[in-house]
């Protein structure tokens, strides 16, 4: 187990990240409502570098109450990273994929201390 | 091999359509070098580049005045595909919105003004794949055999061909191609075949699988006849069409691309195999490119069950449609393994271990690096080798020193 320093928490704006590289090991830390969530930067699906894709908000799809389908539209809540290599998407605030429970990104814990940002591995 | 490309990089925290491709692929470039098969020999059966980035310059390479002087007008107009191309404007949804960069745009900097720059990128993704060679075909164009006007596709096809071999590939020897025949036009095709058959960086033909012909027909033959004879492969690419009546009532992009992909190539596969094509043309070497692997199980047992049902509609066949699909070549891409024991089953089916080909798609929303056939868990060393690149050394006849 080791820490491994971030940076500061002040650098990081809502839905910030930083990707850092330890050796073989890299991982993105991303600020997310407030809160820290870091991951391998490598997709479950061919090892693409997920943490450094775009992030956008999950898509939904809006069915009214007789079941017809009303449209799109971005969910107000869950926030996604997409692997810029095929488009696969993961909760950023769970590491899921929002349809396969069983993809999921390699999470780590991040500690706040004094201001200063860690990622324990 | 060196191609004199600097390698240390820092990682950018976000991939964009400005990522030089080397970072992109830097996490395929470590992989391999992790697991010890960055010196293996591998051979990329199915590339593309941006000729419409290029399109003045292969507008310049008709022969036609007429079309070149349309070619040249098209291009101050705005909105639409390119002049005289037919690309289809639902292509734009293939990057899902933005989300995978590389298919959005290849739009990093390239210092290196002495070479097309076409040729820098492909280099570029040749050593972060860890590729010795590489097969590379165009990418709107292969919509063009659905062009309203034959003539336009022919001409467009020639110009095209002159261009590729003239400013591109003769750049960098380890890269090829199969270069687009336009079957609506056979005696073009033939004028295409003889005027380029015995350019050392052309490996064989394609015909886009996109189109509305009988692969069969009579008026075709020709064609066949004389790539046989100058032992020079066959490809079927397969490509999409949001045009086709049954591909519009997809009306997603997934979905369209899902099937389309597909149904292109089972119905020239389906028409190639009952009327005899491989006993007419038994040393025709014929490779079906991208329509992924999951079709050649289906396919292979909806014909032999019809066959044998229905041998007098098909008399020219000596065996079963899956034993002649398995005499035939394939590439992997896009690969599908969320069921690896189909896959598995796949393999064997198509004999994957002689047959199939590993292909990148690069720089295409699906491409599948080196490590996707590496990392299948049901094939031996040789096998991965074989895939990998001792296949298409073999077909194509390619030099390729050994690692």
């Amino acid at each position: 187990m080791a820490d491994l320093y971030v940076g500061r928490d002040d650098e990081f704006e809502d839905r910030g990240r930083k990707v850092i590289v330890h050796g073989d090991l890299e991982i993105g830390v991303f600020f997310v409502d407030g809160n820290f969530y870091a991951y391998e930067n490598k997709c479950v699906h061919q090892g693409g570098p997920v943490c450094q894709g775009r992030i956008l908000n999950r898509v939904v799809e809006m069915i009214a109450d007789d079941k017809t389908s009303t449209g799109l539209a971005w969910s107000d809540e869950d926030v996604h990273i997409v692997c810029p290599w095929h488009g696969y998407e993961f909760n950023l605030k769970t590491g899921v994929h929002p349809g396969y429970k069983n993809a999921r990104l390699r999470p780590f814990d991040v500690k706040v201390k004094d201001g200063e940002v860690y990622v324990v591995t | 091999m060196d191609s004199g490309l600097e390698q240390a990089r820092d990682l950018p925290q976000e991939i964009t359509t400005e990522t030089d491709t080397r970072d992109i692929l830097a996490r395929e470039t470590k992989y391999q070098i992790e697991k010890g098969f960055r010196d293996w020999t591998i051979v990329d059966v199915d590339a593309h580049h941006s000729e419409m980035s290029s399109w003045r310059e292969v507008v310049e390479y008709l022969d036609d005045p007429i079309l070149k002087h349309y070619g040249q007008e098209f291009q101050s107009r705005t909105g639409g595909a390119p002049g005289l191309s037919n690309a289809m404007p639902g292509l734009r949804y293939q990057d899902v919105g933005g989300r995978v960069p590389h298919q959005t745009q290849i739009g990093e900097a390239v210092e290196d003004k002495t070479n097309h720059r076409d040729v820098t990128l492909i280099r570029r993704s040749m050593d972060a794949m860890g590729l010795d060679h590489q097969i590379l075909f165009p990418g709107n164009l292969l919509q063009l055999g659905t062009h309203p006007q034959p003539r336009v596709e022919a001409h467009l096809a020639l110009a095209y061909n002159r261009w590729v071999c003239e400013r591109i590939l003769p750049v960098d020897d380890r890269v090829k191609t199969l270069l687009y025949l336009p079957i609506s036009e056979p005696d073009m095709c033939l004028k295409i075949i003889r005027e380029f058959g015995d350019n050392p960086n052309v490996s064989g033909f394609m015909i886009t699988a996109v189109r509305y012909k009988p692969v069969h027909h009579n008026q075709f033959i020709p064609i066949y006849r004389e790539l046989e004879e100058r032992g020079l492969p066959l490809a079927f690419h397969a490509g999409l069409t949001w045009g086709d009546d049954w591909m519009k009532q997809l009306d997603l992009f997934i979905s369209m691309h899902a099937i389309s992909f597909v149904l292109c190539n089972i119905v020239h596969m389906t028409n190639w195999i009952i009327h005899g094509m491989q006993e007419r043309f038994p040393k025709l070497d014929v490779i079906w490119i991208e329509s992924g692997l999951a079709w050649l199980a289906f396919l292979m047992q909806r014909l032999d069950s019809e066959y044998l049902m229905r041998p007098s509609e098909a008399p020219l066949l000596k065996k079963l449609p899956s034993e002649y699909m398995a005499d035939m070549y394939y590439t992997c891409q896009p690969i599908e393994t969320s069921n690896m024991a189909l896959t598995e089953e796949t393999f064997k089916a198509v004999k994957a271990e002689t047959q199939l080909l590993y292909a990148s798609d690069w720089p295409h929303w699906d491409f599948n690096p080196p490590s996707t056939i590496y990392d299948l868990p049901f094939l031996d060393e040789q096998a991965k080798r074989n895939i990998l690149g001792e296949n298409a050394v073999r077909l194509f006849g390619i030099d390729t020193p050994k690692k």
